[in-house]
């Protein structure tokens, strides 16, 4: 990597903060300490795990650490799922669930067609790239599904009531759900190159890599992200579709938030 | 084969119902009986509700014990039972699409089979392909008795189905339901008005905080 910014490049690079931070000012805004907070934050966060992942990555070091980072990865998706949507029953366990599963169905492709070698390299970053793309949609889906099932109670009961299995009375109601999550998600796959440019490919390119092959890299990242919000998402409906309904097809009572 | 008329069409056996930390029925013992329209009346939140939804599942006791004719409720697949014992909700509740679909989801049938199940309760048959969730609080209603009898039902659960609906809709509602007790099925009424239960009641059950007082 010929083209990475020297310290002194970074700290320049700081100057756009400072413009942020007088643009605040200027209009009022009242930001300046968060901009400034968020921006600190930022480079010591990134400072550390850039630290913590040159330790794990490391051709010299097993694979097995690798694995074990990204095995806490999960943990903490799992567990930020569940701080972000309280509401949903068995939030933890459901999101590591859909994490996991994800992550067989996306990093089995990309390693087992030998799209990527299976190195401390690329199974960190993947992985990152599967659970951390999946947390927004996940939260989304489990909330909305939630929100759907608690205001069309009457609806979904009047499905039931007809002698319609659960599975059937909720189908309607987890598809919206999914299909909600997942637009974006498609969206952009659709935007991309056209109107933005991905950061993954902006990387590379900046770090002197052939626009090309930053293509490729770029294109096997973004179909890694669609498969695996797809996957995510389904998880979280299906298994929460089990929790929300009793063996005996009656809807359980769940509240959904007061917002 | 048919039941002796003797047989109640639900017996309730000390039944108890417990939720949110509140027991919303206590001790219930009653019967109710097959022939004719049961009128369950009682205030808003008397439990009123809870008995007719205990009738197909849709909640189930915490304890004691209900018979469906002779059998024990519990025992019977929900999703069968619920095709013999239809309801109909407080609210009209439309699935989005047009009324054939509604009543599509409630059996497969032919076009001219779902005029037949329309005009069972005054609704044209030129409704088929309008817009269910456009439809009036009193057509969405009768909409939704059609689509509940298209399953064959043998009973009907009426929960306060008019209790939105203006008096010439409730009038309607009350008409049907008197045809179709005529005509064999079995109906269980829930209000909270004392006159419209005195209009329809063959038997009467009346029922305050949790418990059958008459």
């Amino acid at each position: 990597m010929s083209n990475e910014p020297t310290l002194w490049g970074l700290a320049a690079s700081g100057i756009l903060v400072a413009v942020a931070v007088g643009i605040s000012l200027w209009r009022r805004l009242g930001l300046e300490r968060s901009m400034l907070w968020a921006s600190l934050r930022a480079l010591v966060q990134l400072l550390l795990i850039g630290s913590a992942l040159e330790l794990i990555i490391d051709p010299a070091r097993p694979l097995l650490l690798s694995w074990a980072w990204v095995v806490l990865m999960l943990l903490f998706a799992g567990w930020t799922s569940h701080r972000r949507a309280p509401e949903v029953p068995g939030a933890f366990v459901l999101s590591l669930a859909a994490y996991s599963t994800s992550c067989v169905v996306s990093l089995g492709v990309l390693f087992g067609f030998s799209i990527f070698p299976v190195e401390g390299r690329t199974v960190v970053p993947l992985a990152g790239m599967v659970i951390g793309n999946s947390l927004a949609s996940t939260v989304l889906v489990g909330r909305r599904i939630i929100s759907e099932l608690d205001e069309k109670r009457d609806e979904v009961e009047a499905r039931l009531a007809l002698g319609m299995t659960s599975t059937e009375a909720g189908q309607p109601y987890l598809r919206a759900a999914v299909r909600t999550a997942l637009i974006p998600q498609v969206e952009t796959t659709k935007a991309v190159g056209i109107v933005f440019l991905p950061g993954a490919m902006v990387g590379l390119i900046l770090a002197g890599a052939e626009p090309l092959s930053a293509v490729r890299v770029q294109l096997a990242v973004m179909y890694l992200i669609l498969g695996s919000v797809a996957t995510t998402t389904s998880v979280v409906a299906l298994g929460l579709s089990r929790r929300l309904f009793t063996s005996d097809h009656r809807l359980v009572r769940v509240s959904s938030p007061a917002t | 084969m048919p039941p002796a008329p003797a047989v109640p069409l639900f017996t309730f056996d000390d039944v108890w119902l417990r939720a949110e930390d509140r027991d919303i029925l206590r001790g219930v013992t009653t019967t109710i009986p097959a022939e004719g329209i049961t009128v369950i009346r009682g205030a808003s939140g008397s439990g009123k509700s809870t008995l007719l939804r205990l009738c197909n599942r849709l909640e189930v006791p915490t304890s004691g014990r209900i018979l469906f004719r002779t059998e024990d409720l519990l025992s019977i697949d929900p999703v069968q039972l619920r095709r013999r014992v239809g309801m109909v909700f407080q609210r009209p509740t439309p699935f989005p699409g047009t009324v054939l679909e509604n009543l599509l989801a409630a059996a497969p049938m032919t076009p001219e089979q779902a005029e037949r199940q329309l005009d069972r309760v005054g609704l044209p048959a030129d409704f088929l392909e309008r817009d269910a969730l456009t439809l009036s609080g009193g057509e969405s209603q009768r909409m939704c008795l059609a689509r509940t009898l298209a399953t064959g039902c043998e009973v009907l659960l009426a929960d306060e189905i008019t209790s939105a609906l203006d008096p010439e809709a409730t009038a309607r509602l009350e008409q049907l339901g008197k045809e179709l007790s005529a005509s064999g099925t079995s109906v269980l009424w829930v209000t909270h008005d004392d006159e419209q239960a005195d209009r329809m009641a063959d038997h009467l059950i009346r029922i305050e905080g949790g418990r059958v007082v008459e």
